[in-house]
């Protein structure tokens, strides 16, 4: 049996979300191949080539293929994976934009999210907002599965040997255009793959306010999120916000700063290795799940905070 | 220009979710019941477009249970012109969703399909995919900016890390994502007009499609409770324990 993943990359660089995938394909197969399609993307293919436990690389090279639109990835897709019982990606934003088009065209089901596997046909994936893990199990001869990353580490970039291919390509299907990708600059770690977080929710009152949180971010190296109810209030732009409608994080330090804790907020971040929250509301739920609560005026906190920082010689900057 | 928007009854996003006895599926008697919160946004965004001259119709569908009627009313009570239900008791999962829509989509023909990126209760986010999938039309998930014309749409995409835009050729897919729009609330009259606009009403069978569950849930549960763990007094000590004591600073 061979697990097919879809590689997520910008033709330079191998995403890290796909590494989990890795490891989550090594629970159903010995063999795992990993599909680069892409546009002169030879750095991928060769990083993709040593990541522990990938056996085959197959590249798939055409300037089509350099924005993964869904209407020219799934024919791809699709004249490769009769050899396949698993097609798999990691559920970003690309993954879920593009697995259930391959699914549908196989005329099987799609097993999204998962955060377990119990044996080749059952998985546990998290429903209404994380508040229920569901068991299910596929009937269906190819299943297509999208893996939520935090849930499965990401396998090891180095130590892995795997045969490079060079697949046909497949034409056009002048459906859709890529036309731009406007990034969020910034300097600071990504969300999805930082290991320290500082996120604030509606106590921060203001967009203005989150100068004291990046205060605090910068001196930890960590990326900044917000709640859903920050992001509404406008303090900080959507791509910030961490919960079920948001980012999924499980970073290594989740320092909750004045954000309640709703429940689809919690679905975002409780597999957080550490969680610290600071809130000026005891009763605030978030403290039922945080390893460390301090109750305290965030104004005051937070610049207690960067000075400790660098009182204790722990600031990164 | 005509627009079909699909819409799904979910739980109320506003009721603590609980798993029934025999962990079978979640509780659902006597639980509020709502229109999915990105399905109203679809009904929202279907509006604008209308209001704005580019579409002259609007045709609102969703297949479930008799009750599926009250949420295609509160489609109608926001600006939809008619509604179709597709009645059915059976489980619904989005490939069986995604092929009663594309029988709708054959029969209605629209220049555009709207829906919401994923429903509140299995979080699946499949089948606007799906749907563009078997028409074999072009998909643009996660809207966050609809700009239609004759010849197409350019549709700005809620993707990790920024904004994607991308153009699309009609007829076409559009799920949408949160900061679309802000959905109105039905004014009383228009929920009282609501009541005259027409609902029509079929079953997966008159459509001839197969809508038997792929999936099997075996069992629900709640997730493991993550154990609370200890205040502290200040930020010196929650700084010395984040580092002495959990070591990740």
């Amino acid at each position: 049996m061979t697990v097919l993943i879809i590689a997520e990359h910008n033709n330079s660089e191998l995403k890290r979300a796909t590494l989990h995938s890795v490891t989550a394909a090594r629970a159903l197969a010995e063999e795992i191949h990993l599909l680069i399609a892409g546009h002169n993307a030879q750095e991928v293919v060769q990083s993709a080539s040593i990541v522990s436990g990938v056996t085959k690389v197959l590249v798939a090279d055409d300037i089509i293929y350099e924005h993964p639109l869904a209407e020219n990835m799934t024919p791809l897709i699709l004249s490769i994976c009769e050899n396949y019982k698993y097609v798999m990606a990691t559920a970003t934003t690309e993954g879920k934009n593009l697995m259930p088009r391959v699914a549908a065209l196989l005329d099987v089901a799609q097993i999204s999210d998962i955060s377990g596997i119990l044996d080749k046909e059952t998985f546990q994936r998290p429903t209404y907002a994380g508040n229920v893990i569901s068991t299910v199990k596929s009937i269906d001869s190819i299943k297509v599965i999208t893996v939520r990353a935090t849930a499965f580490d990401a396998a090891a970039n180095n130590g892995g040997n795997a045969i490079i291919e060079n697949i046909s390509t497949t034409p056009d299907s002048g459906k859709s255009k890529f036309l731009r990708l406007d990034v969020s600059a910034s300097e600071r770690p990504e969300l999805t793959s930082a290991t320290t977080i500082v996120s604030g929710g509606r106590g921060m009152q203001s967009g203005e306010n989150f100068v004291l949180i990046e205060a605090v971010a910068d001196r930890l190296g960590a990326a900044i999120g917000a709640s859903r109810a920050a992001v509404d209030a406008g303090f900080v732009p959507n791509d910030y916000q961490v919960g079920q409608t948001g980012k999924v994080v499980a970073p290594t330090l989740y320092l909750a700063i004045g954000i309640s804790g709703a429940i689809q907020h919690l679905a975002g971040m409780k597999d957080s290795k550490v969680i610290a929250a600071i809130n000026k509301d005891e009763e605030a739920p978030i403290f039922q799940i945080a390893d460390y609560g301090l109750v305290a005026d965030l104004f005051k906190a937070l610049p207690e905070i960067a000075e400790e920082l660098d009182k204790q010689g722990l600031s990164k900057t | 220009m005509k627009l079909l928007v699909a819409i799904k009854r979910t739980i109320d996003y506003n009721v603590k979710v609980r798993v029934n006895a025999d962990n079978t599926d979640v509780e659902l008697t006597n639980v509020k019941m709502a229109m999915n919160p990105f399905c109203e946004i679809a009904v929202e965004e279907a509006v604008r477009i209308k209001e704005s001259g580019v579409a002259d119709e609007i045709v609102v569908v969703s297949a479930g249970p008799k009750q599926t009627q009250e949420t295609l009313r509160t489609a109608l009570a926001m600006g939809a012109d008619r509604g179709i239900h597709i009645e059915t008791e059976m489980e619904l999962q989005p490939l069986g969703v995604a092929k009663i829509l594309k029988a709708v989509s054959e029969s209605e023909e629209p220049g555009l399909v709207i829906l919401g990126k994923q429903a509140i209760d299995d979080d699946s986010n499949q089948t606007g995919q799906m749907l563009a999938a078997l028409l074999d039309w072009p998909q643009a998930t996660f809207a966050s900016n609809i700009v239609l014309s004759d010849q197409g749409a350019e549709v700005t995409r809620e993707v990790d890390g920024g904004l994607e835009t991308i153009s699309i050729n009609l007829p076409a897919v559009v799920t949408t994502d949160l900061r679309l729009n802000e959905p109105r609330y039905a004014s009383l009259p228009n929920i009282m007009k609501a009541k005259k606009k027409p609902i029509e009403v079929k079953s997966p069978e008159d459509l001839d499609v197969d809508i038997k569950p792929r999936l099997i849930v075996l069992k629900v549960e709640e997730p493991a409770k993550r154990e609370s763990g200890v205040m502290v007094e200040s930020v010196a000590e929650l700084i010395s324990k984040l580092q002495n004591e959990a070591k990740v600073i």
